[in-house]
């Protein structure tokens, strides 16, 4: 551990560490621009620059590591000298366009010209001005602010590991560039935004939409995929108008999926804002008076085995919870929250994990992804696995259809059956497992929402049991789940009670006519057409599929507009804030349900939202610790049964519109338009 | 004045054969077995006793640089790499060691690359230099089949292989991180130094980097032996040197001369002298473009080593003289120079990318005098502010030439701006 003297303070610190992050652990704060601590080190902004004892010249603070005996100045006049030379060079052929420039506000060059900027410009030469560029429909791009920092490069070839963004040319006429014109490929790419350190890349959906001084910010959690990633959703006069990721080391570091970035304005579209009553096969507004005491006359008054509910991707643990009471205390046992028809098995918590943590990717030496797609299944999962990758000596094998995950894998075959070949030790993979610390397997919901899902959930267990994924303090089983309702509703144990029927038989038996009433709470990914001749209660945000069918609407708040809980993939419970108020009529779920149940005449034990949090806590302890993973205790899960040889597919086709939410926003629609349907304009190479 | 038998490069001028019957006959590849024989400890020595200082620019000692490999082959192979991206402005030796004597090349790469336990050298040459590469080429492919590289090199029992990759015109990846980022098919830019390429060099790999004629003469400097070559010059500027003669001078040339030659010596016995006698010098910019120039008083009594220009605050650089009479328009030589630095500048460190161009910017006002005369204050301080504070010396060898101009022409810039000022009114 070098020791080393940094403005007269001694400090020691780990050998490798740079000059830079020392002084940070002193507190001493240095201007940077390049540099950035979860990318390479560029060293080229030059604004870092330190005075160091018998170096001839000023040193780059971020890329110069620490050695025994150093002597370190960060503030003496050469370095400030040094560093106001460099920030009027940085300067000089910058636009003087703060005004209009939407990093205003919130610009490091901006704060840094106030510390170290002249008042006024000496260059009177002609500024130097480029071309505009398409980066795509989310990232807009003004390349003339740029000051070349190459943070972007750094994280589009590093993170997120596609080789879209490079530098282009030589000198003042070096160009942040696509090479040919196209939009960035991966689903990282809003992360560029928070990243460029000036208004070179902004976000193309909120260009000219408000001031960040004008925002208010609230900190909350992304609902919009299974990760819980944590976000600050930004809003102003009633509508979130963005989403940035916050640092979070065990979730999602800085990063976030464009999907949980961008679809925000869908939350502005196809709204659900009053309660709608379906007569004469169409739907008319209604107050909630009539709506409710609809409902609550065809729940009263239908038989409880002829009616079923079914929750939704984007449910949030509250509404679920006391939709389940509603449900027991009319003794409905038709209940689910599957309606990808996975065939997770919810007697083991341990069963429908992400056991190791996202975080515990980090420690795993091997990987073994079954019917899963990362990349497109939770963005920021598939950066860590990437990162880890990097590291090397990192096996990962695929079981599935042949995939660019960014990161080098071999692609074991397509087929469920390998996965007994594999747990049997035929196959050479299983000794790569074997030979693992802490192996990992990732499960996606594409395998276990096949007919035989049980079988290979069995089958996944056996293989994590005789390949040493699971064993004494470590488990690698991962389940990856694409919705972020999903892991709470488990929790919960929002399945069929005793003799219920899951989703599977509740649309066989509504196409029958066995079943005669469902509740839908924001379930929109069911085949509506198989729901018959039931009578459809849907409760929800967005006039999706759900609401199309239904025969009562019950409005409800959409993520950003409640104080929620959810839980995971990893079994974590994090709770959402209210940044914006649910619009018109809308309502929190939880307290939609609680009107139901008053309006049969139950009376639900849970007046306010720290009752309704105690009753959650009744039903499954891990909601009283929230923030926290919980692991969870290895058991029997699955069923035996025999795995078909067919080959596995993965969940998400189109990553942009997973959800109402996705499906109702533009910008989504955009991105399906560039990324997915191969509509994209020509390229320059395009003759 | 250096004496023909104390000549290492007999073939300068191409007189001869460069092949290898040729070479052979001026004494390369003569008891390269038995020099490798003494052992890599015996060769390292031998160069740093010598004096060698790196002809490449900097100057730094070359036995030294060797000693800074690992002593221990460990994981990862050495490599060696020798700079053949002559670029400077004004330099153009190690095109004639291509040209003309390239088995004095590869007999260099074959001691320096067993000398730091390397098993492949690469020759990094100037993409302008295309008969030049197929000279070396020849030679290589020659020495090869002669058995001098190549497996079991010379019967030494080390394995040796010489490769040429030719660069594509850029003058930053003469740099040497530059140039293995570009051998390795990246994008030719300096890298960030500490790692040095000894420890952290090609492909990840401990890397010696020397320039052309810096290897060309160890082979000699080991058979007449290390006191033989340091009896030349004075003591830390020791050896021969290639200097290259440009500009206003009756004969330019190229020539090998015994280092700390008087300036005006060299120029006079050498290249006729300059146009229209020695009083007819303005200046004289002593080590190529990117070196400061000297005026004429300096130019009288200088001698032509590293640490005597250094004194007079400039530097020897590649040895490249490039001589200016009073014809001169100093201004706007020196504000070609500036666009020179502009245009090569990699973009890839804030003060270089942004400086240079505001540089020459700023000399192309001074040449025509549209300025004002506190600007000549600002643009040095501009100077100033790039020099040191970028990532290679790029930023440095744009500066440093202006900063010469200012210091040494100060009122010829002031006249043109007064005389400008004057003509508007």
């Amino acid at each position: 551990m070098p020791k080393l003297t940094i403005d007269g303070q001694e400090i020691e610190v780990p050998a490798n560490t740079t000059v830079l992050q020392a002084a940070e652990m002193l507190g001493i704060e240095i201007p940077r621009f390049c540099y950035h601590e979860r990318l390479s080190i560029a060293g080229n902004c030059r604004m870092c620059l330190v005075e160091v004892e018998k170096a001839p010249k000023p040193v780059a603070s971020c890329a110069m590591p620490v050695g025994e005996g150093m002597v370190v100045r960060t503030s003496t006049p050469n370095v400030l000298k040094a560093r106001r030379g460099v920030m009027e060079l940085i300067l000089i052929n910058h636009p003087l366009d703060c005004p209009i420039c939407d990093q205003g506000g919130e610009c490091d060059l901006q704060d840094q010209a106030v510390a170290f900027g002249r008042d006024h410009g000496r260059y009177a030469e002609k500024k130097h001005a480029v071309r505009r560029k398409n980066f795509g429909p989310l990232i807009k791009a003004e390349m003339t602010r740029c000051i070349h920092c190459t943070r972007c490069i750094r994280f589009t070839t590093e993170v997120a590991g596609v080789p879209d963004l490079g530098g282009i040319g030589r000198g003042e006429h070096m160009e942040i560039d696509t090479y040919v014109d196209k939009a960035i490929g991966t689903e990282l790419s809003g992360c560029l935004i928070d990243l460029c350190p000036v208004g070179a890349l902004t976000s193309a959906p909120y260009a000219f939409r408000a001031r960040p001084w004008e925002l208010k910010k609230t900190e909350t959690i992304d609902a919009l995929d299974a990760v819980g990633s944590h976000i600050r959703a930004d809003s102003k006069g009633g509508e979130v108008l963005r989403v940035m990721p916050r640092n979070n080391d065990d979730i999602n570091e800085e990063w976030l999926g464009d999907k949980s970035r961008f679809a925000i304005d869908g939350l502005m579209r196809q709204r659900l804002d009053r309660p709608y009553i379906r007569e004469n096969g169409k739907l008319r507004e209604a107050t909630w008076d009539e709506a409710l005491s609809l409902v609550a006359a065809k729940l009263k008054n239908t038989d409880a085995k002829a009616m079923a509910a079914i929750v939704g991707d984007l449910a949030d643990c509250e509404s679920v919870a006391a939709l389940k009471d509603l449900m027991t205390d009319l003794k409905v046992s038709n209940l689910d929250c599957r309606q990808d028809f996975a065939q997770i098995d919810p007697s083991c918590r341990a069963g429908y994990l992400f056991n190791p943590g996202i975080a515990g990717i980090d420690a795993a030496d091997a990987l073994l992804i079954i019917g899963s797609n990362p990349r497109r299944e939770a963005p920021v999962i598939n950066a860590r696995i990437r990162k880890r990758s990097l590291r090397g000596g990192f096996p990962v094998g695929v079981i599935g259809p042949k995939m660019d995950l960014t990161y080098k894998t071999e692609q074991l075959g397509e087929s469920a059956a390998l996965l007994e070949a594999i747990a049997s030790g035929a196959h050479p993979f299983a000794a790569k497992l074997k030979a693992a610390k802490n192996p990992m397997l990732i499960l996606g919901m594409g395998a276990l929402s096949r007919h035989d899902g049980a079988a290979i959930l069995a089958s996944a267990r056996k293989l994590a049991e005789t390949c040493g994924v699971v064993k004494e303090g470590w488990n690698g089983f991962s389940v990856l789940h694409t919705a972020a309702a999903r892991a709470g509703a488990l929790d919960l144990g929002f399945v069929p009670a005793q003799g219920g029927r899951d989703v599977k038989g509740i649309l066989e038996g509504a196409e029958k006519g066995d079943i005669q009433l469902v509740y839908l709470l924001g379930a929109d990914e069911i085949d509506m057409s198989r729901l018959g001749k039931a009578f459809v209660i849907y409760q929800g945000h967005h006039g999706d599929a759900g609401a199309h069918r239904a025969d009562v609407i019950l409005p409800g708040a959409a993520y950003t507009e409640k104080n929620a809980t959810y839980v995971n993939t990893e079994g974590r419970v994090q709770h959402t804030r209210l940044a914006v108020f649910p619009p018109g009529q809308a309502r929190e779920d939880w307290k939609i349900v609680r009107a139901v149940a008053g309006a049969i005449g139950i009376h639900m034990p849970y007046d306010n939202l720290s009752q309704m949090r105690a009753r959650l806590c009744d039903m499954n302890s891990v909601f009283a610790r929230a923030d926290l993973r919980q692991p969870a205790t290895w058991g029997a899960f699955g069923s035996a049964g025999a795995v078909a040889d067919e080959p596995l597919k993965t969940a998400i086709a189109n990553y942009y519109m997973t959800d109402p939410i996705g499906r109702a926003s533009p910008t989504m629609a955009v991105c399906v338009e560039t990324f997915l349907s191969g509509a994209e304009p020509r390229t320059g190479t395009h003759g | 004045m250096l004496a023909d038998k104390d000549r290492i490069f007999t073939n300068l001028y191409g007189q001869h054969d460069f092949g290898l019957k040729g070479a052979k006959s001026r004494g390369d590849w003569d008891g390269t077995k038995d020099i490798l024989a003494k052992g890599r400890e015996w060769i390292i020595n031998e160069v740093k006793t010598s004096g060698l200082r790196g002809r490449g620019g900097a100057g730094f000692s070359t036995g030294v640089k060797w000693s800074f490999m690992p002593k221990e082959v460990g994981a990862r192979p050495h490599f060696l790499v020798v700079n053949a991206d002559e670029g400077e402005p004004g330099t153009c030796k190690d095109r004639e060691i291509l040209r003309h004597d390239p088995h004095k090349l590869v007999e260099g790469c074959l001691i320096a690359g067993f000398a730091v336990q390397a098993h492949a050298a690469y020759i990094y040459v100037r993409g302008e230099f295309f008969r030049e590469a197929e000279h070396l080429q020849a030679a290589i492919d020659q020495a090869r089949e002669a058995g001098l590289i190549g497996k079991n090199a010379c019967g030494s029992g080390w394995d040796f292989e010489v490769y040429v990759h030719r660069g594509m015109g850029a003058y930053v990846c003469g740099e040497e991180s530059a140039l293995i980022e570009s051998l390795e098919g990246k994008k030719g830019q300096p890298r960030l130094k500490p790692p040095f390429p000894a420890g952290v060099g090609l492909y990840g790999c401990p890397t010696t980097v020397n320039n052309v004629e810096s290897i060309a003469v160890v082979a000699t400097i080991l058979r007449r032996g290390a006191t033989w070559f340091s009896s030349f010059g004075r003591p830390n500027n020791t050896g021969t040197k290639l200097f290259c003669i440009s500009g206003h001078v009756n004969k330019p040339c190229n020539v090998e001369e015994s280092m700390s030659i008087p300036l005006r010596e060299l120029i006079e016995k050498h290249a006729g002298g300059v146009r229209g006698g020695w009083d007819n010098l303005l200046g004289i910019i002593p080590g190529g473009s990117s070196v400061p120039v000297l005026t004429k008083d300096v130019c009288d009594n200088v001698l032509m080593d590293f640490d005597a220009l250094r004194e007079v605050r400039s530097g020897l650089g590649t040895a490249a003289v490039i001589v200016m009479d009073k014809s001169t328009d100093i201004v706007k030589a020196i504000a070609r120079l500036s666009y020179f630095y502009k245009h090569e500048s990699c973009g890839q460190c804030t003060p270089c990318r942004e400086g240079t161009g505001w540089m020459w910017r700023m000399m192309e006002r001074m040449v025509s005098g549209e300025a004002e005369i506190e600007e000549i204050d600002m643009l040095d301080e501009v100077t100033r502010q790039v020099e040191g504070h970028t990532i290679c010396a790029l930023g440095d060898a744009a500066a440093w030439p202006i900063q010469g101009l200012i210091r040494n022409f100060r009122p010829e810039m002031e006249r043109r701006i007064l005389a400008r000022r004057q003509a508007r009114l």
